[in-house]
């Protein structure tokens, strides 16, 4: 039996195999058929679904496993090193869910379908390998591998400004990898040039003042892609841009690469630089401080922004970059309910944000070809598409917590951990989920119910299909059943927490 | 001294010979035999001729590697050595392959025979630590690149450039020549050993500073560094492909290697530190201002380009910068970082310029604007034309990404403790996440953009294409198993 479920648990590392060779099958497919390329990237899509689903039902403790460690440049003791701990299967599970659901709802792309599908599978193939991978070297080359394919599907497949989004998303992640670059490399070399494992080095006494300055450099830099405010203009011209898969796969996994990488790189590498700086400039203490501050407002502000916007899609992009204010929040609160907190909010969002960009961008604006608030207000869509009104009711009060859902729980554990840390921070913050009542509140309004008596729309829009209901239901079915049962996913991210891995953050301003 | 006969000089050198040979036996063969034959049958011909002769050099130097320095430093031949050169060959037969379509010129034979010559004085050139044959293998070398630049006679932008590349390479000729012989005067040795053995001393004597930065200057003009730069974009658009993808591949790496080999064997001593803060006087802040400045302005002014040879000309400059951080750090380590950096460099330029050249057939011009859906023209090339822009970009797991990293790291690695040269790494990779811009541009031609109205799909012969396709899978086998280069540095 021990041996059939490590057996199950090497098999982890196929996720990332069998994207790839999706990618290879789809490139040397001799005919550009739309349907041949869907079923390839739905086959490899549920592959790697099954193959996380198994191991995650397998690894009911959350504790490490090491999948495959082999030696890469051995010159430079770099590893192939894939393991997996809890916080690695609950983000392994969410990236097979969003990818499904995310093919089911793009079933309607017919404009170079092969290509699409082939640049899909290698981000999702990419984000697999972000998060299997103990080696930093290995994490930061699929962490790259991640960044161009997101170019592509936005720039080409993409609609408002595509060119000008896919450009300026392809930057910040680059800069923002270029930082986590010069970190990894003075960790590297400081620590003697002899492994980039993740283990050994998180266990490395790096000096304070070099932490001082790595930790933030890293922090910021896997942050952009968080959507760390200030530097989260990326994220809703891209998500805007992006065709519905690539915003599903951007809002609902891209992100959490960030989040993922502030919490498995930058917090556990150099816990040090969350310390005291022994001073006070404008009434900070410490790089924790600032960053929970951005986290704060970024809360806020992405609130207030979606509560403005003009353009749908652009509600829910805002609305995106508040609620990832809630994991940045949620780890600054060093403690384990926070941080737990954090990882769940990292899975619900993704789920949730999926759905979200689904409803926008698949289920309305490939019908109406418009995502004008003030055009849909004169549509009166909940007559014509009631599924998508109901899934977007369901979806965004998921979000904001309501209970029941996953977002509830997250949001919960983030505010309790942030009222330990920072009770004025967790007012503010609950005053962020109440203007997110709002905005949902106002969108919902007005792009589904719009004025009784104005109905501009004379024929009737297409059902909403098959794919579309099915993609739904998974992700609507997660959501509640985490919301149900949240012990499902924190029995394994909690045991990850308390394991070795992060002695180093314990050891500091811990709560 | 022990005493050398010829015969074992003449075992030595029997890898150069044998491409010289080729050479000679190229020329005989397509001038007595192949006048009247098509020009594709000539080069298909030719090619084949100097691809088995360069082919034979290097299973030569696989089957018996020979290690030896003779003549006092003249010829030192080592397992990295041949490694060097067994890449120089390799990168010749590439372009040699890719530059078989051309049909710029009737002188076949000259022009692949000149090729030949020039890879004759690369290898002769990264086996020297006497700096008088340095200086005429450098210059053998030079002289057959002018020519080869100047090869299309039908065009004015060839001479133009050749003619830029001629008086600019021959000042910095002049240059190297006035900064060796006031080394020569000064130490009495052309020994890079021994003259590193004279100068050392506790300070750094005004005319051997005076010498150092002239040679600095020759050489910089020789890898286009900034500010000795100005001949490169030039001379990268205005001659044959297959010209220019010489003179960015191999010859660009035999130029570096020797840089390096003079700068740290015979200026060691004089070194002086360019660590922050720590300054010290000596030749290593002087490169590492010229790859500060060949780094910012290189991708800088990239970016403004819209012809594609422009543009890899300035890449080129930036590379440069990049590759001159092994200079500043000089450590063992950053040795075979930059031969790793730079070989990996020299076959994704190589590539790159198989690409434009096919693209170029076809359409007429290198612009940008030419390359619009490339992708639906053009499928196997894009995608080749996709991992070069990539690996030049530093993405992984292509080759590029590993270079640079391990670049970095022996820069960094040089000072582990202190992390003296951080600043200069900060500063490389903060331009390099600048550089993917550029390479966007080119791949969002390619792929994004809509193909002109009446252009149909791009015929590429299937040579050029297994080519393209094997210099792909070259660059992206040495990004993912990089041990297979690394093992042999």
């Amino acid at each position: 039996v021990e041996h059939l479920r490590f057996g199950i648990l090497i098999m982890l590392a196929w996720t990332i195999y069998i994207s790839f060779l999706g990618v290879l099958a789809l490139i040397l497919l001799p005919r550009a058929s739309a349907q041949a390329a869907r079923v390839i990237a739905l086959s490899a899509a549920l592959a790697g679904l099954a193959v996380t689903l198994t191991a995650f039902t397998q690894q009911k403790t959350g504790a490490l496993v090491t999948v495959v460690r082999v030696p890469w440049i051995p010159s430079l003791g770099i590893e192939y090193h894939l393991a997996a701990d809890g916080i690695s299967l609950t983000l392994l599970l969410l990236t097979g869910i969003v990818a499904i659901a995310g093919i089911f709802f793009s079933w309607n792309i017919e404009h170079r379908a092969k290509e699409f599908f082939a640049f899909y599978l290698a981000l999702i193939g990419g984000v697999y390998g972000v998060f299997l991978s103990f080696d930093l070297f290995l994490l930061f080359v699929f962490y790259e591998i991640a960044i161009i394919p997101k170019y592509f599907l936005i720039a080409i497949w993409g609609s408002t400004r595509r060119e000008y989004a896919a450009m300026k998303l392809a930057l910040y992640s680059f800069v923002g990898s270029a930082m986590v670059l010069i970190g990894l490399i003075a960790a590297f070399v400081l620590a003697g040039a002899k492994t980039l494992n993740l283990i050994d080095l998180a266990h490395f006494p790096f000096p304070v003042h070099f932490q001082m300055w790595a930790f933030p450099l890293v922090f910021v830099g896997f942050g952009i892609l968080a959507g760390l405010w200030p530097f989260h203009t990326w994220a809703p011209t891209g998500h805007v841009a992006a065709p519905t898969a690539a915003s599903m796969l951007l809002a609902g996994v891209v992100m959490k690469l960030g989040a993922y990488g502030c919490l498995r790189v930058a917090m556990v590498l150099f816990p040090r630089g969350l310390d005291a700086w022994g001073f006070h400039i404008l009434g900070f203490g410490s790089w924790r401080d600032v960053f929970a501050l951005l986290a704060l407002i970024g809360i806020v502000y992405g609130a207030m922004v979606a509560l403005v916007q003009k353009d749908f899609k652009f509600v829910v992009g805002y609305s995106s970059v508040s609620h990832m204010g809630f994991v940045l929040l949620g780890l600054m609160t060093l403690s384990q309910i926070g941080l737990s907190g954090a990882v769940l909010q990292m899975f619900s969002h993704g789920v949730l944000a999926g759905l979200l960009f689904a409803v926008v961008g698949r289920m309305v604006y490939d019908r109406t070809h418009t995502r004008d608030l003030d055009e849909l207000e004169k549509m009166n869509l909940y007559k014509f598409i009631p599924f998508a009104a109901v899934t977007f009711i369901v979806a965004s009060m998921a979000s904001i917590g309501l209970p029941g859902f996953s977002g509830f729980v997250a949001e919960l554990q983030v505010l309790i951990g942030t009222w330990r840390a920072f009770p004025l921070y967790a007012i503010v913050a609950g005053i962020g989920i109440v203007i997110g009542v709002a905005y949902t509140w106002r969108a919902m309004q007005k792009a589904f119910i719009g004025k009784a008596e104005s109905n501009i729309l004379h024929h009737s829009l297409p059902p909403i299909s098959i794919p579309e209901r099915i993609g739904a239901a998974i992700l609507i079915g997660v959501s509640l059943a985490i919301g149900l049962y949240p012990q499902l996913i924190l029995s394994r991210i909690i045991p990850a927490l308390n394991s070795p891995l992060f002695d180093g953050l314990r050891k500091g301003s811990w709560q | 001294m022990i005493a050398t006969g010829y015969s074992t000089l003449f075992r030595l050198v029997l890898p150069e010979t044998i491409v010289a040979a080729t050479a000679l036996i190229l020329l005989t063969v397509d001038l007595l035999l192949m006048r009247g034959s098509r020009t594709s049958v000539r080069f298909a011909i030719g090619a084949l001729i100097s691809s088995i002769g360069c082919t034979g050099s290097i299973l030569l130097m696989l089957i018996k590697p020979q290690q030896a320095n003779i003549f006092d430093g003249t010829l030192v031949i080592g397992p990295q050595t041949q490694l060097i050169q067994i890449a120089l060959l390799a990168l010749t037969i590439l372009v040699i392959l890719i530059s078989i379509e051309s049909t710029f010129t009737e002188h076949v034979g000259e022009y692949l025979a000149l090729i030949l010559f020039a890879v004759t004085s690369m290898m002769l050139l990264v086996s020297s630590q006497n700096i008088l044959l340095i200086f005429l293998s450098l210059e053998l070398l030079s002289l057959s690149l002018y020519i080869l630049a100047a090869f299309n006679k039908r065009s004015v932008q060839s001479a133009e450039a050749s003619l830029k590349y001629f008086i600019f390479g021959a000042t910095s000729a002049a240059f190297i020549l006035f900064g060796f012989s006031f080394i020569y005067g000064l130490t009495g040795s052309i020994n890079l050993l021994h003259i590193a053995d004279a100068i050392k001393g506790p300070s750094l004597d005004p005319l051997l500073a005076a010498a150092i930065v002239m040679t600095v200057i020759g050489f910089g003009f020789k890898v286009a560094a900034v500010p000795f730069h100005f001949w490169a974009p030039d001379v990268y658009e205005g001659a044959p492909s297959g010209s220019a993808a010489l003179i960015a591949s191999s010859a660009k790496v035999a130029g570096i290697v020797i840089f390096y080999q003079v700068m740290v064997i015979g200026f060691s001593g004089v070194e002086g530190s360019g660590v922050w803060r720590n300054y010290i006087p000596g030749w290593v802040p002087v490169i590492a201002c010229i790859a500060v400045l060949s780094m910012v302005l290189g991708n800088l002014v990239a970016i403004s380009q819209t012809s594609v040879r422009r543009l890899l000309a300035y890449s080129a400059i930036a590379h440069v910068g990049y590759m001159l951080l092994a200079l500043v750090s000089h450590t063992e380590q950053s040795f075979s970082a930059l031969l790793y950096y730079a070989l990996t460099y020299a076959l994704t330029t190589v590539g790159a310029f198989g690409v434009v050249a096919a693209v170029e057939a076809k359409t007429g011009s290198d612009k940008l604007s030419d390359f619009s859906g490339l992708s639906r023209r053009a499928p196997v090339l894009s995608f080749c034309m996709l991992i070069f822009m990539l690996s030049l970009a530093g993405i992984p797991p292509l080759a590029g990404f590993f270079g640079k990293f391990y670049l970095f790291t022996a820069a960094l690695a040089a000072a582990p403790q202190t992390l003296g040269l951080l600043w200069l790494v900060i500063l490389a990779i903060a331009m390099s996440a600048v550089s993917l811009y550029y390479y966007l541009q080119v791949l969002k031609r390619i792929y994004i953009a809509d193909p002109p109205a009446n252009a149909g799909p791009i015929q590429v012969s299937i040579v050029s294409q297994i080519i393209l396709c094997l210099i792909a899978f070259g660059v992206a086998l040495l990004g993912c198993v990089p041990s297979i280069l690394l093992g042999r540095l």
